[in-house]
């Protein structure tokens, strides 16, 4: 995890409460807005989101650089860097 | 269609009497796939389509055919297959014969293997992890009508979702797949343990190590992985036998883990030999293992 310690984030985008798969189309769709490298935090609920955003978003073709637990893991940190 | 049928019978004396040049006999009418209807004169002719799969080339000469000696419609079978309804017997010989033409066969009923059914497996399924519509192929150009004691049912299912119900067929083949880790990919992320409905992975030392014993091979910590250290390994198929549906079920047993491509045609056939040589008439495999015993059953077919 140093690795998405040492990046600047360049915008956040707080996802809990939002359900599979919107979560995963606003991630997709707000990426789409960013420029190439730079980097999106995702924030993510426990349980379906946490298990299934991540790998779409690799799917689409995006670096994940880190997944964080907070609060005892009851919301994830979802660290992706555009591709 | 049982042969003391008398209505079957009279059949027979109209087809001889009726057209001489009848290219379908009386054999090939119980063999084929040619469904009495309640109405007077009609049957249900079913096509003979493995994997539920086909060139829409291919359906339009079906639709035509529907349309030229049916009434235009047709039903899609459980097992994936299309069925012309409505057809006079006077038009068994040019239906057969237009659609043979078209490369589209009759199915079979009665004592024999059966169509095969299939997902899409593998390939554009994204849950598939074996070739499924291949595997249907290869069943229905080498196993396809043998006859049997009673009918015999063989399915394809990509993964262990099992949406064809590989599990409730005759013999049925779900697709598995060995998970590898590459450690120095490993985040520690730990979706894969909370993907894991077999509580299969725990992690020891900041890393997801499995218990053989729980896994079944489903494959979901490799598709949730979001990094590349939970990866595709060997892919084979769960072997199931001897399901049925009917006025009495039976579910299948599982045999085997992991078969690999190119023993798929070998255990069909061995499965087959089995059945044929210790199956009564008019029995499915499930009641035949039920009676003979699936430890002589395992000895024949696994060893």
């Amino acid at each position: 995890m140093s690795e998405a310690n040492a990046e600047k984030i360049d915008d956040v985008l707080d996802l809990r409460g939002v359900m599979c798969p919107i979560n995963f189309v606003k991630t997709k769709l707000h990426l789409e807005t960013m420029e190439d490298g730079s980097v999106l935090e995702v924030h993510l609920d426990d349980g379906e989101p946490i298990v299934n955003v991540p790998r779409s978003v690799k799917d689409e073709g995006h670096k994940i650089l880190a997944i964080e637990s907070e609060d005892d893991g009851s919301w994830y940190k979802l660290i992706v860097r555009k591709t | 269609m049982t042969e003391d049928n008398p209505e079957l019978e009279g059949l027979e004396a109209r087809l001889e009497t009726e057209s001489k040049a009848l290219h379908v006999n009386l054999n090939e009418l119980k063999s084929g796939g040619y469904i009495k209807q309640r109405q007077k004169d009609k049957f249900t002719i079913r096509l003979r389509c493995p994997g539920g799969a086909m060139s829409v080339e291919r359906m339009r000469k079906i639709a035509e055919v529907a349309e030229k000696y049916a009434e235009g419609r047709v039903h899609l079978s459980v097992r994936q297959s299309i069925e012309i309804l409505d057809v006079d017997i006077a038009h068994f010989d040019a239906v057969a014969e237009e659609l043979r033409e078209a490369g589209q066969d009759i199915a079979s009923c009665g004592p024999r293997v059966r169509v095969p059914t299939a997902c899409g497996g593998c390939e554009y399924n994204p849950n598939g992890l074996m070739d499924t519509q291949a595997h249907a192929l290869m069943v229905d150009e080498k196993f396809f009508g043998t006859e049997c004691p009673h009918k015999f049912k063989i399915t394809f299912a990509g993964c262990q979702i099992d949406c064809p119900r590989a599990r409730g067929a005759d013999l049925g083949f779900v697709g598995q797949v060995e998970p590898e880790l590459v450690p120095a990919e490993c985040t520690a992320c730990e979706i894969c343990v909370k993907r894991c409905e077999d509580d299969a992975l725990v992690m020891v030392d900041g890393l997801p190590v499995r218990d053989i014993e729980k896994c079944t091979l489903c494959g979901d910590c490799v598709k949730a992985c979001p990094f590349d250290a939970m990866i595709q390994g060997q892919a084979g198929y769960a072997i199931w036998v001897g399901g049925k549906g009917g006025k009495k079920m039976r579910l299948s047993d599982h045999i085997l883990d992991m078969a690999q491509e190119e023993d798929v045609e070998g255990l069909i056939q061995k499965t087959l030999d089995w059945y044929i040589a210790n199956g009564d008439k008019r029995e499915r495999i499930g009641r035949t293992i039920d009676r003979v015993g699936m430890d002589d059953f395992k000895e024949e077919v696994l060893s």
